[in-house]
Formats: structure tokens, C-alpha cells, sequence
């Protein structure tokens, strides 16, 4: 059964018509083309699906698209620039060597995204909480950490 | 050799692309009027499939045809991404069908449904009834070994081989010892856990030949196996990698790529597409093999080995895969470590009904490093020698031939490792500081633990190492790089990037490189794995970039005026520029001068170097993990106080790179070492645990900060100095860290994982060391 919803979505507001089993996550993907949010799993174990949705950082493959219904979210693509510009946490996720394989990288800069909004100041063990529904086998989290902690660093002494 | 941009931590050019999410990855990549498919999955674990009734699932609406074994080449294909053998004797076993009617572990693939969506596809696979013949099921060697078992494979007795390997005399060298040490061991059955789940497309091209989009670390090798899954010639197949989610050999076999490619074939080449959920991962592509040992060795007093003893048997599962090379080259590496005057190594691989067992980042040496750095500290604590002394007395020497892998190890830098090692990671203070803290009672016990390891880089002389490259000269001077080796999120392309403008003399961004391989125009190469690509491939990579600069330098001689000519020993190119070497002057840019060879109107060409590379040779990379743990008598839980991994893989071309890969093994080697582990249900032979959140791979939380460092000996045989780097940094952190467990308890815990369970029920045993 396909149902229309409103929603904005990396800034754009839309109406689609969604299936009612369909996921947040098909939908981006499927019907946007919005393909860097990535499945790792479907069922909420690895955060490579993560979005924010008003705000909060979600596994959009267990968030149906029915509920996104009047809801602001936010994908990877809606954290780069419009003219394709790096934000300082992308730019610092490639100038420590966070990225590895990849598959993993959209849904840390997410959820990193809305970590340091709420917390600007994480120490260690805060951010290694904070990110703990991501999962990445590549790089064994260390440079992930540096990026992030760069970026606080960054920002506290601008 | 002075270098400019190997040795630097250049940005990886794929980076950018990967933190916006515009990195492509196979199920990113729109089609149009895709189909998908699914598998139905056998619900016994070991039997036939005696009836199968499609009618049902046929009426579920979407579905579009269902394929039984029926409807499939009657052909036995091997899976392993290894290079073709032209002798028989050593080719792969070809014991794979793309649907089985013989159900040889829970979930085999033995009928397919192709639908207009992957729900209907799905529903279509439930409702596929099937009426089975079951046999006894094995989830151990012990199991399928014992009298009377029912082969898993006809005619194996469920061996599906047994070797030995022999040196010097094991009789003699005992009875030369003055004391002799055993113990026995096991490793578990671990999964990859590549964040992409292996995922793959194929439809008719428009010449007629079969195209196949896949996740996959072989792409040339994968082509060879589908023209062997169907029996028809390799050049009708085409394979492309795009983008790709991590493999850590999980990828290095081939898995649903011929059944996607028959899944096409019978709706007349239109694209289908199968895209595995995780629990498939887990339960039904590939695992590591678990290994079970036992070791006896015979020492001198002062700690001298005079024989060893090994006896390994390796659990490959249902299907031969990789088989026996695996669990085989644990001998190899025992003698590239240490010297062992009279060893014995035996070897069996058995089939059980358990996961097919393949390539994983380690390819054996994990278990076997396992085996002995946890023999050789039992021996350091038995005879109270230190135990970085205990293995100094007995590492190999210099410029000996390793008398089972039949090469010269050019280099042994495991003192130069170990010293390093304990001066950043402090062993020598902390020993202390632990000591001190040894008699006070607390229920929080603090431990040091170390383990060394010995690798090789590329696979020969076991198997034939070829690598491949093309360079193209653009016109503004930039140059195209082209390569069969895969990039899987490793950095080969940047690496071979460094390698190609350090060696011509242009800047690193003038080098492209990019993320597909397609098999009908990508070099061969065979493929990430064996830690091969830098080494092996980085050879084929430096010759072209030789050649093509020798052309470029011929070009700028050839081009220049009669009476401006500087003789051509005295050119070079630096920085983009060709100069005159004695005195540094600019000439011209290797821009100006390429737009030359294009469009002068008599002479010149577009430059290229074409250049396709056998290696004959291999290097051995050292490397030693120090830690310390604390571990929590009430709860056995185990923290990581902090873990170091010292590496010499020779010449680092690029730090940031490397220490990189050093770290995502590292955390890979915590995990085997502490939590991981695939279970199977007794009672039905059902894997237990073929998800993220029941397996326990390690999270951001589980993982410590990590160090890491390099001691760079030049290689001299490696392109550049180098050796390999990709698989050993998780081959010794698990025996480091049960090491220190021990340590700090006092006791004795036999295998990994070491869980707290294990823990608690080794205290509560109070079993001695
Ligand atoms: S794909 Fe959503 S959490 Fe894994
Ligand atoms: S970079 Fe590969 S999973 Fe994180």
C-alpha cells in the first residue's frame, strides 16, 4: 500500500509516495538516488545507515518512511556543501586517514556530525560512546577518534 | 635513494569521494528494469534434497522464475581466488555447484527465485517446500573423523588432505634436548565482518558476452571461475569491480557471482541482482578456519630449540574453498621465525558441516602464531628465561634459505622490533610498577604479554605472482594509471600513485587512478590478497613507470633543436619539468613536451608503458605486539591498558596508510583474541550467532587507543624497499593479549576468545600454567 508523505529532506521539502513497509533508508536510496547512506545490516546493529532525523542520529534502515512524515532529515549528501565543500569534520576524517574502505564513513561523519552539536567538548570515552552504534571494521576506530577530537579542537580555539 | 613522494602521507584520492558519500559502491549504481534474487536456503544440515515443490512460491506475484539444480550447468566448479594451476595435481578442488541437490551445512543454496522486488523474492524462497533425506551432521574434525561418519564429500573420508613436512630428524633432536615442553591449543571459527555485504549484478552486454558487477578483491580470477562454472570460454565473461565495502578475503573466493550470471541467463540477460543480508555473510559465504594444535618441542638449557613437533588439524567446513593451503602454510612460517634444526609439521584438513572456510586477513599465521607465541611463553615461564630473550636465542639468521618455503630471508629484524618496542611501550617500567602491585590484594590484576610474528609478501613460489600496469602519458603531462590489482579501502591505488610519480618525477595529483577494475580493461592481476599488491603488483608498477619515463626522456631529446640538444643522460624530470641534471635547469614542462608527441604532425606518439611482470621473489615482514591488561578477577572481564604493534614491512610508502592498516588489524586481533566467535547449535547445526549484535566484533568502545611503529630496514628485494604490510598486523595481538591475561592471573586459560567466562571458569579451576 503506497502512502504520500511530506518531509524535508537535506534542506529540500518533498511529497512522496511510499510504501508502508518501506524503510526510510529505501527510500532514500530508491526513490532519491540518495545512495551514500549505505545497508550494512537492515536491522539496526551498524549504523552505516545512520541520518539525522530532526536533528537525532537514526538507523534509517529500521525507521519506516511513513514516519518520516513531516520530519527534517538529513543524509550525508545534506552535510557537504552545496558547492560540494567539505565540512571541517569531512575535511578532518581525510586529513587523519579516517577513511578506509568507506562503506562505513557516511553514517560516522553523521552521527560525529550531531555528537559534537550536543557535545562540543567530548573527551575520549564520550566520543567512543557516542559513536558505539557505528560499526567499522577497517580502520579500528583510532583515526576516527583523531578526526573527531581534531574537529573540537578545531572549533574551541576558532 | 632520495625520495619525493614515497615515504609521505599523501592524501588517499578515493577520500574525498568516500566522507561525502559520492563513492560508488556495486549497490550504488543505477539499473534499469533490475531484477533481483534470492536464495532458498536449506533448512537440514547435512542430507539430499529429495522432492522440491516450487508451485506455491511460483504464485507469489512478482516472482518471475524460480531455478532449481535442475535448471543450472551440471558442472563442479572451484571457488578459491587463487591463480589457475596448469598442473592438475595443484589445482583447486572443484567441488561447488550453483545450486546443490547435496546439503552439505544448514542454509545451502539449493534453489534461487528471481522477482520484480526482493520482498517477493523473498516470500517466493519461504514458500518453496522441499522434502529432505537427512544424514548425521559434524561440527568438528573429532566428529567427522570418527568411525563410520557419513562423507560429507564422496570418497574423502572427510579428509580433504593430510600432509607432512619434515626437516633434519624429530628422534634425534629430542633426545639432543634437555627438557622438552607440550601444550595443545585452539582458535575459533571467526567471520570478516566486511561493513559490505557481498552484493552483485549481471545482465547480457550489448556483444552478447555476460557482465558481472561485483564486490569482489579478484576480479580476473573471478572471470576464469565463471567460464569454468559454465563451461564456456573465460573471454565471454566480463567482471567489474566498482567501489568496494572491505573483503579481508571474505571476497578473495568467488560466492554468488556465478549463480547472479545464471540467475540472468534465464530471463534472457536481463540484469539481476543479489544482495546478501548479513546473516548470509555470516552463516554462508566464508569464515576462518578454526585450528586446533598440538606442540612439542625439545630445548637445550640455555633455551635453545634442538626439535619441534606440530600437529595441526584445520575445520574447513562443507566446501574446499582455499582447503589446505591454509592450515599448510602454518609450517612454513613456524621455520621463517624460528630456527629449528629437526621439525616435524603435520597437517590435516577435514570437512565438517560447518561454514565453508576460505581466505581471512592472516591466512593461516593467525592460528599458528597463536600456537606458538602462547608455546613460547609457557616455555618462558617454565624455565624463567625472558621472553623476548627466550626468542632472540632462537630467531632465524640472515640470508639463509627458509627450508620450507624454499626462499632466502633476506632480512630477520624481529631484535631491532622487540627493542623498539620495549623502549616506546615502556615494558621495562611497567614490569616493575606490576611486580610491586603483585601482593597487595585486589580483585583488579594487572598482566604483560608479547607474541612476534613472521609473514611472507605475495604467495610465491606456492603459487605463480604476475602484476600488471599501464601508464598512459595525457597530454597536459598528467598520466593514467591503470592496474589489475584491486583497491578493497587498503590504499593500493594511492600507493601505486606514489609509486608512479615518484619514480617519473611529476607531482602525486597529476596521477590518476581510479576505483573500478574491469577485466576487459584492467592489466592482469589476480588480485588483492596475500598481501601481494605492493609488493608483487608494486614491481609491475615501477617497471612502467621506468619505461615510460625512459620514453618521456627520449621524446624530449628527439624533440629538441639540433644544436640545442643536451645528450640525454643529462635529462631528467623533476616536479613536472624536464631539466638539464647538472645544472637543475628547467627545459620544458612535461606538459609542453606531451602535447608534442601527440600532435606533431611527422614524429611522436602517445607515450605508454604496457608492462605485464612475473615475480619470482618474496620478503619476509617481522613485527611483535606488546600489552598490558587489567583484568577483573570477580567478572573476568579484561581491559586493554594499552597494546603496540611494531612492524618492519621494510620501506613504509605511505605512514598515514600504513599505520592505518596496522591499526584496523590491530583492533581485528583484540577481537579474535577476546570476544569473536561463530557458534553452531549441537542440536541442529544452525549457526547461532550470524549477526552483529550476537557476534561480537569489536565496537569503538571495545577498542583502546592503539599504537603503533615502524622500524623501516630497506628491503632488497621489494620494489622500493618494501615488504608486505596488509595481513600481519593482526596475526600476533590475540597470543599477546592471552599472554598477558595469564600473566596477570596466575593461571592458565587455554584458547581463544578468552572470554570472561573462560576466565571465570579457569580461576575457579585454579589450573596451573
Ligand atoms: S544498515 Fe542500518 S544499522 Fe546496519
Ligand atoms: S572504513 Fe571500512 S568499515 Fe570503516
Amino acid at each position: 500500500m503506497l502512502k504520500t508523505i511530506n518531509c524535508t529532506v537535506n534542506g529540500r521539502a518533498m511529497e512522496l509516495q511510499v510504501d508502508v513497509r518501506e524503510s526510510l533508508l529505501d527510500m532514500l536510496r530508491n526513490r532519491l538516488h540518495l545512495t551514500g547512506t549505505k545497508q550494512g545490516c537492515g536491522v539496526g546493529e551498524c549504523g552505516a545507515c545512520a541520518v539525522l532525523i530532526d536533528g537525532e542520529t537514526l538507523d534509517s534502515c529500521i525507521y519506516l518512511a511513513v514516519w518520516a512524515d513531516g520530519k527534517d532529515i538529513v543524509s550525508i549528501e545534506g552535510l557537504t556543501g552545496a558547492d560540494g565543500s567539505l565540512s571541517d569534520l569531512q575535511q578532518n576524517f581525510v586529513d587523519k586517514g579516517a577513511v578506509q574502505c568507506g562503506f562505513c564513513t557516511p553514517g560516522f561523519v553523521v552521527s560525529a556530525t550531531a555528537l559534537l552539536e550536543k557535545n562540543p567538548n567530548p573527551s575520549k570515552d564520550e566520543i567512543r560512546r557516542g559513536l558505539s552504534g557505528n560499526l567499522c571494521r577497517c580502520t579500528g576506530y583510532q583515526k576516527i577518534l583523531d578526526a573527531v577530537e581534531s574537529t573540537a579542537d578545531q572549533r574551541r580555539n576558532k | 635513494m632520495e625520495h619525493k613522494v614515497i615515504g609521505k602521507s599523501v592524501e588517499r584520492w578515493d577520500a574525498i569521494a568516500k566522507v561525502t558519500g559520492r563513492a560508488n559502491y556495486t549497490g550504488d549504481i543505477p539499473q534499469k528494469e533490475l531484477l533481483y534474487g534470492k536464495i532458498c536456503r536449506a533448512k537440514i544440515t547435512h542430507g539430499k534434497v529429495k522432492n522440491m515443490d516450487i508451485s506455491e512460491a511460483l504464485k507469489v506475484p512478482g516472482v518471475i522464475k524460480i531455478l532449481t539444480p535442475d535448471d543450472v550447468p551440471e558442472i563442479s566448479f572451484p571457488t578459491a581466488g587463487h591463480p589457475y594451476s596448469l598442473d592438475p595435481k595443484f589445482a583447486d578442488i572443484a567441488d561447488r555447484r550453483i545450486l546443490t541437490r547435496n546439503v552439505r551445512l544448514y542454509g545451502d543454496e539449493i534453489a534461487a527465485v528471481i522477482a520484480e522486488s526482493e520482498l517477493a523474492a523473498e516470500i517466493a524462497a519461504s514458500k518453496i517446500k522441499v522434502e529432505y533425506e537427512e544424514y548425521e551432521f559434524y561440527l568438528s574434525p573429532e566428529e567427522a573423523l570418527k568411525e563410520g561418519a557419513v562423507e560429507i564429500h564422496e570418497g574423502t573420508k572427510n579428509i580433504l588432505a593430510a600432509t607432512k613436512a619434515e626437516i633434519g630428524d624429530i628422534d634425534t633432536g629430542f633426545k639432543e634436548a634437555d627438557f622438552i615442553v607440550e601444550d595443545v591449543c585452539a582458535t575459533p571459527i571467526i567471520q570478516h565482518c566486511q561493513m559490505e555485504n557481498q552484493i552483485a549484478y549481471a545482465y547480457k552486454d550489448v556483444d552478447n558476452r555476460w557482465v558481472c558487477v561485483t564486490s569482489t578483491q579478484i576480479p580476473h580470477i573471478c572471470r576464469r571461475i565463471l567460464g569454468q562454472a559454465f563451461g564456456m570460454p573465460w573471454g565471454r565473461f566480463r567482471v567489474i569491480k566498482p567501489f568496494i565495502g572491505g573483503g579481508f578475503g571474505n571476497k578473495q573466493d568467488v560466492t554468488i557471482e556465478p549463480l547472479v550470471v545464471a540467475m540472468s541467463m534465464a530471463v534472457g540477460g536481463k540484469p539481476v541482482m543479489v544482495d546478501l543480508h548479513r546473516e548470509e555473510v555470516f552463516g554462508w559465504t566464508r569464515v576462518r578456519h578454526a585450528i586446533s594444535y598440538k606442540v612439542k618441542m625439545g630445548f637445550t638449557k640455555d633455551g635453545v630449540i634442538t626439535a619441534a613437533d606440530i600437529e595441526a588439524t584445520s575445520n574447513n567446513g562443507a566446501y574446499a574453498s582455499h582447503g589446505h593451503a591454509i592450515v599448510a602454510k602454518g609450517g612454513g612460517i613456524t621455520t621463517a621465525i624460528y630456527k629449528i634444526p629437526n621439525f616435524r609439521y603435520r597437517a590435516k584438513t577435514v570437512y565438517t558441516n560447518t561454514a565453508a572456510a576460505g581466505a581471512m586477513r592472516g591466512y593461516g599465521v593467525p592460528q599458528i602464531t597463536y600456537a606458538l607465541e602462547t608455546f613460547m611463553n609457557k616455555v618462558s615461564i617454565q624455565t624463567g628465561i625472558d621472553q623476548f630473550e627466550l626468542r632472540e636465542k632462537n630467531l632465524t639468521k640472515v640470508n639463509e634459505e627458509n627450508p620450507l618455503l624454499h626462499m632466502v630471508q633476506h632480512t630477520m629484524s624481529l631484535r631491532e622490533c622487540f627493542a623498539k618496542g620495549k623502549e616506546i611501550f615502556k615494558w621495562d617500567d611497567k614490569r616493575k610498577s606490576i611486580d610491586k602491585d603483585k601482593n597487595t590484594a585486589s580483585d583488579y590484576v594487572r598482566g604483560l604479554g608479547m607474541a612476534a610474528f613472521a609473514y611472507t609478501s605475495g604467495a610465491y613460489p606456492k603459487t605463480m605472482e604476475i602484476g600488471g600496469c599501464r601508464l598512459i602519458l595525457n597530454q597536459d603531462g598528467s598520466i593514467k594509471l591503470m592496474v589489475g590489482a584491486t583497491e578493497i579501502g587498503q590504499g593500493a591505488d594511492t600507493v601505486f600513485s606514489q609509486m608512479v610519480a615518484d619514480t617519473i618525477g611529476i607531482p602525486f595529483e597529476w596521477v590518476i587512478a581510479d576505483a573500478y577494475t574491469d577485466t576487459d580493461i584492467a592489466p592482469f592481476d589476480t588480485g588483492a590478497y596475500a598481501s601481494r599488491q605492493t609488493f608483487v603488483s608494486g614491481m609491475a608498477v615501477k617497471k612502467a613507470a621506468v619505461e615510460l619515463k625512459e620514453k618521456i626522456l627520449q621524446a624530449a631529446y628527439d624533440f629538441s633543436k639540433i644544436g640545442n640538444k643536451v645528450p640525454i643522460e643529462d635529462l631528467d624530470i623533476v616536479d613536472g619539468n624536464i631539466i638539464q641534471k647538472h645544472n637543475g635547469q628547467i627545459l620544458e614542462t612535461l606538459g609542453d613536451l606531451a602535447l608534442k608527441t601527440y600532435y606533431d604532425l611527422h614524429s611522436g606518439s602517445c607515450l605508454t608503458a604496457d608492462v605485464s611482470n612475473k615475480c619470482t621473489k618474496n620478503a619476509y615482514p617481522y613485527g611483535v605486539t606488546l600489552t598490558e591488561v587489567e583484568v577483573d578477577k570477580k567478572t573476568g572481564k579484561v581491559e586493554v591498558l594499552s597494546i603496540l604493534n611494531v612492524h618492519d614491512s621494510g620501506k613504509i610508502i605511505n605512514p598515514l596508510l600504513a599505520s592505518g592498516q596496522v591499526e584496523g588489524g590491530m583492533a581485528q586481533g583484540l577481537g579474535y583474541g577476546l570476544a569473536e566467535e561463530l557458534k553452531y547449535d549441537e542440536k541442529t547445526g544452525k549457526p547461532l550467532n550470524n549477526n552483529l549484535l550476537d557476534y561480537k566484533m569489536p565496537t569503538f568502545m571495545d577498542v583502546p587507543d592503539l599504537d603503533v611503529a615502524f622500524v623501516e630496514i630497506e628491503d632488497p628485494v621489494g620494489p622500493y624497499g618494501n615488504k608486505s604490510l596488509g595481513e600481519p598486523p593482526l596475526c600476533s595481538p590475540a597470543p599477546a593479549l592471552r599472554n598477558a591475561i595469564i600473566d596477570a592471573l596466575g593461571i592458565y586459560v587455554k584458547d581463544i576468545p578468552v572470554t570472561p567466562q573462560k576466565i571465570i571458569e579457569a580461576l575457579s579451576e585454579n589450573r596451573e600454567v
